[in-house]
C-alpha cells in the first residue's frame, strides 16, 4: 500500500512545479535520503555508563581483515580486534617464531584471509561462551578462538574445498563444525584435477566437511565429507529439537553453470537446500564405510603452555558419497539460489532465504520425514533424491520484501529476516507466516543477529543490521567509507532504532551473547610457573646468550621496568638474533613490549608469563637501539637497551649483560 | 575459681592455636589503577597476598623487598603462641586467681610487644629508603599506618587485624571478663 501511495505524491508533486514553477518550493523535489528518526529515550537505552559494562559480548566477522571483532552491546564500543587469518604486527602474531606456524597451509604461510561468519560453540544447543568459530572463505579455513584468552586456539584448513563460504556453523553440542565449499572443483589426484572447465558437469564435485574440535584442547580434525555433484553451497545451520541429527545447507548455481553465474547460475525457478543425516554419516563414518582420499590439510593448534604453535599435516581425508548411502542425502527445492538457511529455535521449521526471491518459504521438519518415509520425490539430482516441494513446505511468507538473505529468531515465535534489495528488516510470525513489523536499515543490510538467535535459546532484546553500505551515515572519510552496524530494540511489537555504531572490515556475520556467560572465563595472565617454552627464562638468573653458528639466542626478562640483559655485544654483521623474550610479570594487565630498529618483521606484545621470539637480522655495523612499546609503568620510557653489531670478521666476544649503578662505581 | 571459670580460662587459651593458621593482621592498599586493590596478610610465620605485586611497586620508592626469610619473627612467633597456649591451660588447671592475673599481664605484654614489633617494621621500611630510588618526593617517608587509614602518594592504606588479631582481642575480653566475674561473684578465691 506504502508504494502506490508514494508514486501518486510523486506525480502529483511533479505536475505541482511545472504550473508553480518555482524550483526552491519545499516538497517538490525529493528531500534527500530519509533519515530514521529516533526517539527520545533511545540514548538511554544504549548508555552504559563509564565504568560499567555492556551486557552482550558481540562477536562480528572482520571480512576481507580476516579478523574477528569484539564490541559491546548496547554501546556498541569496540573492545578488541582478534587477530586470526591475518597477521597482526602490533602484537607479532603471525610474525613471532612461534605464531607463523598458525598460519601454515598446503599452499604455504598464507597471511591473510577473508572472514565470514562467526559461531560460537554450544552445550545443548545453547550458546555457552567457550569458542567461537570462523571461517577463512579464500584459503579454505576454520579458525577456533578461545573465549577465556579471546586468542586464536586452533586453525584447521579444509582439503577439496574452494572458497569456505557455508561455514562454521556448528552441532548442538560442539560435536563437529561443518564447512560446505562455494566452489565445486575436481578432487583427486593432479591428473584427475587437470581437467577442461567445461566438464563441470563430469569432473566438479562439491562437498561439505564435518570437522571435530577436541572438547579439552580446541585441536581441531576432519571428521569426514559428504561429497555432492558440483554446484555452490551457500549457508548451513544444524537440526535442533525435533530435527536434532540433521544438518540444513543452501546451494545454488544447480544450473551447473561455470562462467557468467551472474546470468548462467540465476536461470532456474529453484535451487536447494541439502539436508544431511549428519548422525547416519558419524555412524557410517564409525562403521568404516567411507573411502579415503587425497586432501593434503594443516592443523595448527596453539599450546599455551609452550607459547608455541603446533602443525599437524594429513595427507588424505575421509569421504562419503550419497550415492553409496540412500536416506544420508535428500534435496528440497527452494526458491532463487538461496542464502541463509536457518533452523527456528523449535527446531521444526527451516528458513530459506532466496536472495532472487520475493517470498520466504518455511520447510517443516515433520513433513519433509512423512515426504522421505512417503518417497515423495520429484526426481533425482545427480542420483540424489529431490523431494516434492508441496509436499515439504509449512508455507511461504508472501511479498515480505525483496532480496531475503538472512533470518534470525527471538523467543516468542517471531523471526527477522534481513531484505539487502529493499534495505529493511522484517519482523514476521513463524507459525502464522504473517508479516509483523518492517524497519528501514541504512543501508541494504546483509546479515542479522539476534542474541542467541540461531540457537535453541534467543536472548531476544535486540536485532543488530550488519550494513554493506553505509554512504552518508558517518563523517566522510575520503572514498572508502567506514563499515557499520545498527542496533533495533525488539522489546516492544514495534522494532526500535537505537544506534548506529562503526565496525571495523566489513561485518558479514555475528554471534551475540550474554558478558555473564563469558567473563568468568577470562583468563588474567599466564602463570610463569607454567611456562614450558624452550627458551624460557623463568628468572632474570635464567637471562643467557649462546651462539650457535650463525644464530645467537638470547634469552631474555622484562619487568617493569627493564629488559635482561639490555647491553648485548658481539654480534656480527650475517648473524641472525632470536630474541626469546619472557614477560616476567605476575599481574593483570602488564604486558610489554619490545621492538628493535630495522626490525623487517614486527614488534612483539608480550602478556605476564608469555615468551615470544623475534627474529632480528642487523643490516649494518653500528650500535641498534630496543625499547618497551607498551606504556608499562612511569619508567616506561627508561625500559631500554642497546645491541652492538660488528662486522662479520671481529673478536668481540659474545656478552649480554645489564649493568646497575654500583658496577659502574 | 569456678569450674565455669576454669573451663573459660582453658578455651581462651586454646583459642590462641588458633593464630597459627589464619592471618593475624592486614594491610589493603587501594589506587585509581588498582580498582581490585592489594593486600597483604601477616601470618603467626609469613606473608600472603599480593606480595610480589606490593615489592614491584615499593622498589620505585626505594623501599625494601619484603620476603618471609628477613623475619626473624616468623620463626618465635609459633613457638610463642604455643608457649602462651600451654600456659594458659595450667593456669586452668591450677584455679588460682593470681595465675589468671599473671595470664592477662603476659597475654597484655605479648599484644604491646607484637603491635610495638609491627610499628618498628613499619618504620623501617618507611624510612630506610633506597637512595638510588626512581621517585623521591621531598619530606616523604611511607611506614604504613599501625592500626587504621594512611594516605601514601596514589595510594589509600589501610592496617587492620584481620581473623587472627580479632580472635586474640576476643581471648582477651574473655580473660578479662572471667577475672571480673570472679572478682564479683566470687571473692572467696
Amino acid at each position: 500500500m506504502k508504494r502506490p501511495l508514494l508514486l501518486t505524491g510523486t506525480a502529483s508533486g511533479v505536475i505541482a512545479c511545472a504550473f508553480v514553477l518555482l524550483n526552491s518550493l519545499p516538497g517538490c523535489r525529493p528531500s534527500g535520503t530519509t533519515k530514521s528518526v529516533v526517539t527520545g529515550d533511545a540514548a538511554s537505552k544504549v548508555y552504559v555508563k563509564p565504568g560499567t559494562h555492556d551486557e552482550f559480548y558481540n562477536l562480528v566477522s572482520g571480512g576481507f581483515s580476516g579478523q574477528l571483532a569484539v564490541y559491546g552491546l548496547p554501546s556498541g564500543r569496540l573492545l578488541r580486534e582478534v587477530p586470526v587469518f591475518s597477521v597482526d604486527p602490533e602484537t607479532g602474531y603471525g610474525y613471532s617464531e612461534e605464531t607463523k606456524g598458525m598460519l601454515t597451509t598446503s599452499h604455504g604461510f598464507i597471511p591473510w584471509d577473508d572472514s565470514h561468519h562467526p559461531e560460537l560453540s554450544q552445550t545443548d544447543g545453547i550458546p555457552d561462551g567457550k569458542w567461537c568459530f570462523i571461517n577463512g572463505n579464500n584459503t579454505p579455513r576454520i579458525a577456533l578462538i578461545d573465549l577465556g584468552t579471546f586468542r586464536t586456539n586452533s586453525i584447521i584448513e579444509i582439503p577439496n574445498s574452494a572458497g569456505n563460504h557455508s561455514s562454521p556453523f556448528t552441532t548442538g553440542n560442539s560435536e563437529y563444525v561443518v564447512a560446505g565449499t562455494r566452489f565445486s572443483v575436481p578432487m583427486g589426484d593432479d591428473a584427475s584435477r587437470d581437467v577442461p572447465i567445461k566438464t563441470y558437469k563430469e569432473n566438479f564435485k562439491g562437498n561439505v566437511s564435518f570437522i571435530h574440535p577436541e572438547p579439552e584442547t580446541g585441536k581441531m580434525s576432519i571428521a569426514f565429507q559428504v561429497i555432492t555433484p558440483g554446484m555452490n553451497f551457500d549457508l548451513s545451520h544444524t537440526g535442533k529439537g525435533v530435527s536434532e541429527g540433521w544438518f540444513f545447507f543452501s546451494c545454488y548455481n544447480t544450473e551447473q553453470a561455470y562462467s557468467l553465474l551472474e546470468v548462467n547460475a540465476s536461470q532456474r525457478d529453484k535451487d536447494f537446500i541439502m539436508a544431511v543425516n549428519w548422525k547416519l554419516a558419524e555412524q557410517l563414518a564409525k562403521d568404516g564405510k567411507g573411502k579415503r582420499v587425497p586432501g593434503k590439510h594443516h592443523s595448527n593448534w596453539w599450546n599455551e603452555k609452550t607459547h608455541s604453535s603446533e602443525t599437524t599435516v594429513y595427507e588424505d581425508v575421509l569421504q562419503l558419497d550419497p550415492k553409496d548411502h540412500p536416506g544420508l542425502v535428500y534435496f528440497m527445492p527452494c526458491p532463487k539460489s538461496p542464502h541463509g538457511c536457518d533452523v527456528d529455535p523449535t527446531g521444526k521449521y527451516i528458513v530459506g532465504s532466496g536472495k532472487l526471491a520475493a517470498l520466504i518459504p518455511v520447510f517443516s521438519f515433520e513433513k519433509i520425514q512423512k515426504a522421505i518415509a512417503g518417497n515423495e520425490v520429484e526426481g533425482d539430482f545427480a542420483g540424489i533424491p529431490v523431494l516434492k516441494y508441496e509436499s515439504v513446505l509449512h508455507g511461504e511468507v508472501k511479498k515480505p520484501g525483496l532480496g531475503p538473505l538472512h533470518t534470525e529468531f527471538d523467543a516468542n515465535g517471531n523471526a527477522y529476516t534481513s531484505f539487502f534489495v529493499s534495505s529493511e528488516i522484517v519482523k514476521w510470525n513463524v507459525e502464522k507466516l504473517e508479516v509483523v513489523d518492517r524497519v528501514p536499515t541504512y543501508y541494504s543490510i546483509g546479515h542479522l543477529c539476534v542474541p542467541g538467535g540461531d540457537s535453541k535459546k534467543p536472548w531476544g532484546k535486540y536485532v543488530i543490521a550488519y550494513n554493506k553500505i553505509t554512504k552518508d551515515r558517518y563523517l566522510p572519510t575520503g572514498p572508502e567509507l567506514t563499515q557499520s552496524a545498527q542496533l533495533y530494540s525488539i522489546d516492544g511489537d514495534k522494532m526500535e532504532l537505537l544506534l548506529d555504531f562503526p565496525t571495523t572490515g566489513e561485518p558479514h556475520y555475528a554471534q551475540a551473547i550474554p558478558a555473564e556467560l563469558v567473563k568468568p572465563r577470562e583468563v588474567k595472565f599466564f602463570k610463569i610457573e607454567e611456562n614450558e617454552h624452550p627458551f624460557a627464562a623463568k628468572g632474570e638468573k635464567d637471562t643467557k646468550i649462546e651462539r650457535r653458528g650463525k644464530e645467537v639466542h638470547v634469552w631474555m626478562t622484562t619487568i617493569r621496568s627493564h629488559f635482561a640483559p639490555d647491553n648485548i655485544e658481539g654480534v656480527k654483521l650475517g648473524d641472525e638474533v632470536y630474541f626469546h623474550i619472557t614477560n616476567l610479570e605476575q599481574d593483570w594487565d602488564v604486558p610489554h613490549g619490545f621492538a628493535i630498529k630495522g626490525a623487517a618483521n614486527a614488534e612483539l606484545l608480550l602478556m605476564p608469563g608469555e615468551t615470544q621470539t623475534l627474529k632480528w637480522v642487523p643490516t649494518r655495523v653500528g650500535v641498534t637501539p630496543m625499547y618497551c612499546t607498551d606504556f608499562c609503568s612511569a619508567l616506561h620510557q627508561e625500559m631500554q637497551g642497546y645491541v652492538r653489531v660488528s662486522p662479520a670478521n671481529s673478536n668481540v666476544p659474545l656478552t649480554a649483560l645489564t649493568v646497575s649503578v654500583d658496577a659502574e662505581l | 575459681m569456678k569450674p565455669i571459670s576454669r573451663i573459660m580460662i582453658a578455651v581462651a587459651a586454646l583459642s590462641l592455636l588458633v593464630l597459627l593458621f589464619v592471618p593475624i593482621w592486614r594491610i589493603d592498599l587501594q589506587a585509581p589503577q588498582y580498582p581490585e586493590g592489594l593486600y597483604l596478610q601477616i601470618f603467626a610465620d609469613r606473608f600472603a597476598g599480593d606480595v610480589e605485586k606490593i615489592n614491584g611497586l615499593n622498589h620505585y620508592i626505594g623501599m625494601g623487598h619484603i620476603h618471609d626469610d628477613m623475619f626473624p619473627e616468623f620463626a618465635v612467633l609459633p613457638k610463642l603462641l604455643m608457649a602462651l597456649a600451654a600456659l594458659g591451660v595450667l593456669a586452668a588447671l591450677w584455679g588460682k586467681r593470681w595465675a589468671l592475673f599473671m595470664g592477662l599481664v603476659t597475654l597484655s605484654l605479648f599484644g604491646l610487644w607484637a603491635l610495638w614489633d609491627m610499628y618498628r617494621w613499619g618504620y623501617e621500611y618507611g624510612h630506610n629508603l633506597d637512595p638510588r630510588a626512581a621517585i623521591k618526593v621531598e619530606d616523604m617517608t611511607y611506614q604504613p599506618p599501625l592500626i587504621g587509614h594512611k594516605q601514601l602518594l596514589n595510594f589509600d592504606a589501610w592496617s587492620t587485624p584481620d581473623i587472627g588479631g580479632w580472635v586474640l582481642f576476643g581471648v582477651m575480653a574473655l580473660l578479662i571478663g572471667v577475672y571480673i566475674m570472679e572478682i564479683r561473684f566470687n571473692p572467696h578465691k
